[in-house]
């Protein structure tokens, strides 16, 4: 009997993720005092390696390993490099908004390390039940952040939400490969692009399990009408842990979306691709308009959210590699500037005030000049204005969708997002055109401060350069 | 242009300063989006993104008439012609003086450009097929908007209405041609009309300045716009009279300032075309003098009309040199039109035979 010898190679920054993920809960269980700064730095550094472990990697070999359950290639590096640094910018944001409000606990920093192993092994996964394992992994760590804040009853009641929507999204994700199971015979994602391409299959049936997988990935991603619970979850949750879930898990769902949607079933387009149109209209048209109404600035974020996912959909929808590049290109910025935004609010709150209503901001260019410049520049990166990086994110998408003669759709989002300019530009007037009375000091550490100003100033900067990582997202697909 | 405009207006401009500045961003905004729709489709059929492959690529009628209408949207806004013209007064009135003088010289042109560079070239036979409603809406421009012009009361306003008049001869002139052409074969009119469009521009871009200056120095002076407050400055002020009266003559299209040259160069090309478009083009010959020259009689001449009037002090050397350098380039191009024209003419010549290659 012939034993195959597992080549581990691939799975070492994971492999690595889970050593450092249990030594971090020791070392929470073991020092009571300082275990919350030992877990800050020692989870920091692990992002840190892990990145480093991806990059140096990220020469070698690609393909499929464990059975062909999981896989290393030119996507799963990008999206892992792009989630452990974001998650460093996340921690380092965390940190000083956690310690004001009591919740500077060990605890935040175990859960977010496992989050962060489960959105890699969903970015890399190439089996149904990988990506499975990775995306319960993930939410689970989430609904335990949102809870975290136990006295705060807004963030059990978001919690509440987000655990329930979250299990019924998972339940429509396993029927859907359940479905997919039954018809194929396979929950490898490979094995089952391959006995689709056969063509021998019942089509009626495949795509009833598709409509399920497509509903599971709208929930996780937050598209009309599955994004009942993201506003809720947004506003509620403590920025911080807002701030996880608004940025990598929206990565890792992506990642989702290519290897179900593209690499399993990319002979199923002409039905997903309907189903993609109308999320994507829907999310952007919704999004936009509902977010003009909002008077919170994270629920405004977060209908904003809504229509970037729609956009990040818009890409896909082309099904070629330029769209799905686009589309690449699209969640990697909008993961930053969403970070830079969050970033600005837990920059502007302090013990016993949340800097969450826009009014929050008036005259912030009197006070801060500085920080409301960073703030402007993401508001009209939001909003789609050159030479941001924004501005190419969207293009890139329209592009593809134009490329491939949806030309009534391009018109339609790109007229949504004039109207979307309207809420961003509500910001940027409150900060610069008002002015208030109110004398607040930003009351953060100096790290923070550098980070959102270099968060912000890469926003600006890739924006005049958009070229590298443009080229990056392309090489990716093709 | 949009977020510099965007705050200028917004941190340095008037009392309804975010009203204004947020209408100007949207129309703009709204009007750029379908241009860059265009430019993609353009892209998708031509396979890039350069300006001449988009000349020579070869389109049918119907996604011609699309592409035409992104690209009006995109530049009428700009221009900006009737009925989406609603954002310059207010964009006007709040801006500070220079957002007003860059806002009028600069980027109204950019419409002008946009529909020469872009629209002409790149969809002639669309440009044909609906040249019926750019002429309709310029000449409704012309008239109407001088009849509102007539009746304002804020100097910066009714400078910004006599803009939308006078930016719709340019947009007249570039599509006469089309009627120039099927009324005579030898098309030296049509020459004529997209001359006299550029350098009504160009001439525009000095008058509009140099009016928005002269409300500059008096707002800087007396804090009031509303012209009811005013009356006899040339008593206190006569430098200054004397240059706001020249550049009132130079906007009312007097001849030998650069208003005329422009102005006259389309009304004579628009009769080759219709007569009616020629007539009605030349009622802003009255209807700008009578806006402006009844403008300069309330503010400038009369007996002085109150203290505050009275105690106003002449034109410093800083506010006279800025005036005059532009008199003299009103004056210059007004007399002698010849350097300015020579400059237009190859680009002129070749565009024409572009646009008369249907792409059908």
């Amino acid at each position: 009997m012939m034993f195959e010898v597992v080549n581990m190679s691939f799975a070492i920054p994971e492999l690595f993720l889970l050593a450092m993920a249990c030594t971090i809960l020791l070392v929470v269980a073991f020092f009571k005092q300082t275990g919350a700064s030992l877990a800050y730095v020692l989870s920091q550094l692990t992002m840190v390696v892990a990145a480093v472990l991806v990059y140096r990697a990220m020469a070698g070999n690609e393909g499929l390993a464990f059975s062909e359950m999981y896989i290393k290639d030119a996507l799963s590096n990008v999206l892992k490099i792009a989630i452990y640094l974001i998650n460093i910018a996340v921690l380092m944001y965390s940190t000083s908004y956690l310690k004001a409000r009591d919740l500077f606990k060990g605890e935040y920093y175990v859960l977010a390390v496992f989050a962060t192993l489960g959105m890699s092994v969903m970015v890399s996964a190439h089996h149904f039940l990988t990506l499975y394992l990775g995306l319960e992994l993930m939410s689970l760590c989430l609904y335990a952040m949102v809870a975290m804040h136990r006295d705060s009853k807004v963030a059990t009641e978001a919690a509440m939400k987000y655990f329930i929507l979250g299990a019924l999204a998972s339940g429509m994700l396993l029927y859907g490969m359940s479905i997919i199971y039954g018809v194929t015979g396979n929950l490898a994602i490979s094995a089952i692009a391959t006995a689709i391409q056969t063509g021998e299959l019942n089509n009626t049936v495949l795509s009833f399990g598709l409509v399920f997988l497509v509903i599971g990935v709208a929930f996780k991603l937050g598209a009309v009408p599955f994004h009942m619970w993201l506003p809720d979850v947004y506003e509620g949750a403590p920025t911080a842990m807002t701030l996880f879930i608004a940025t990598t898990p929206k990565l890792a769902a992506f990642a989702m979306m290519i290897r179900i949607l593209v690499e399993g079933l990319g002979d199923l387009q002409p039905y997903w691709q309907d189903m993609l149109i109308m999320l994507a209209v829907l999310s952007v048209v919704l999004g936009n308009i509902v977010a003009i109404a909002q008077t919170n600035l994270k629920r405004m974020l977060a209908y904003s959210t809504i229509s970037h996912v729609g956009f990040i959909l818009l890409g896909i929808i082309s099904g070629t590699d330029g769209g799905y590049a686009g589309s690449l290109f699209y969640a990697l910025t909008y993961a930053l500037m969403t970070l830079a935004a969050f970033g600005m609010i837990m920059l502007m709150s302090r013990r016993g005030f949340e800097a969450e209503e826009i009014d929050d901001y008036k005259g912030l260019s009197k006070r801060h000049p500085w920080f409301a410049l960073m703030m402007l520049i993401v508001m009209f990166s939001m909003a789609g204005i050159p030479p941001l990086v924004g501005f190419y994110a969207k293009l890139a998408v329209i592009k593809s969708i134009v490329d491939v003669g949806l030309v009534s759709v391009a018109v339609l989002v790109v007229v949504m997002s004039v109207i979307g300019a309207f809420y961003y530009l509500r910001v940027i007037k409150v900060m610069y055109f008002d002015t208030s009375d109110e004398v607040t000091v930003i009351d953060a550490p100096t790290d923070m401060r550098l980070m959102v100003s270099a968060n912000a100033v890469t926003v600006l900067g890739l924006g005049i350069l958009p070229g590298s990582l443009m080229a990056l997202c392309v090489s990716v697909f093709s | 242009m949009l977020i510099p405009l965007f705050l200028v207006i917004g941190i340095w401009g008037g009392p309804n300063r975010v009203y204004a500045t947020i209408k100007f961003f949207l129309y703009t905004f709204f009007g750029s989006v379908f241009l860059l729709i265009a430019l993609l489709y353009l892209r998708y059929v031509s396979g890039s993104f350069a300006i001449l492959d988009f000349h020579a690529v070869s389109l049918t009628l119907n996604e011609q008439i699309w592409l035409f209408l992104a690209f009006l949207i995109a530049f009428a806004v700009k221009v900006p012609m009737w009925p989406v013209h609603t954002w310059l007064p207010d964009a006007h009135v709040e801006a500070p003086t220079g957002g007003s003088v860059i806002l009028a010289a600069i980027t109204l042109k950019i419409g002008g450009y946009g529909l020469l560079r872009f629209a002409l070239p790149i969809t002639p036979d669309a440009a044909m097929t609906l040249d019926w409603l750019v002429i309709t809406l310029s000449l409704i421009a012309i008239v109407y908007i001088g009849f509102v012009a007539l009746v304002q009361s804020d100097l910066k306003k009714l400078i910004a209405y006599s803009s939308i008049a006078h930016m719709g001869f340019v947009t007249l002139g570039i599509f006469v041609i089309f009627g120039i052409f099927a009324n005579s074969a030898t098309g030296s009119g049509a020459v004529l009309a997209v001359e006299g469009a550029m350098v009504q521009m160009v001439s525009h871009g000095f008058i509009a300045a140099a009016m928005f200056l002269c409300v500059g120095v008096l707002y800087d002076r007396m804090h009031t716009r509303e012209i009811a407050a005013y009356g006899g400055v040339i008593n206190t002020m006569p430098v200054f009279a004397g240059f706001s009266v020249f550049f009132a003559m130079a906007n009312a299209g007097l001849p030998g300032t650069s208003g005329f040259v422009g102005e006259f160069m389309v009304i004579l090309a628009a009769f080759q075309a219709n007569f009616w478009y020629a007539f009605l083009a030349a009622t802003t010959l009255i209807l700008g003098a009578a806006y402006s020259l009844w403008m300069v009689k309330r503010v400038v001449f009369g007996e002085v009309s109150n203290d505050n009037v009275a105690e106003l002090k002449d034109v410093n050397q800083r506010e006279f040199w800025m005036l005059a350098v532009l008199a003299i380039i009103v004056l210059a191009i007004g007399l002698w039109p010849a350097p300015l024209i020579d400059v237009l003419h190859a680009t002129v010549d070749h565009l024409l035979t572009q646009v008369l290659q249907s792409k059908l």
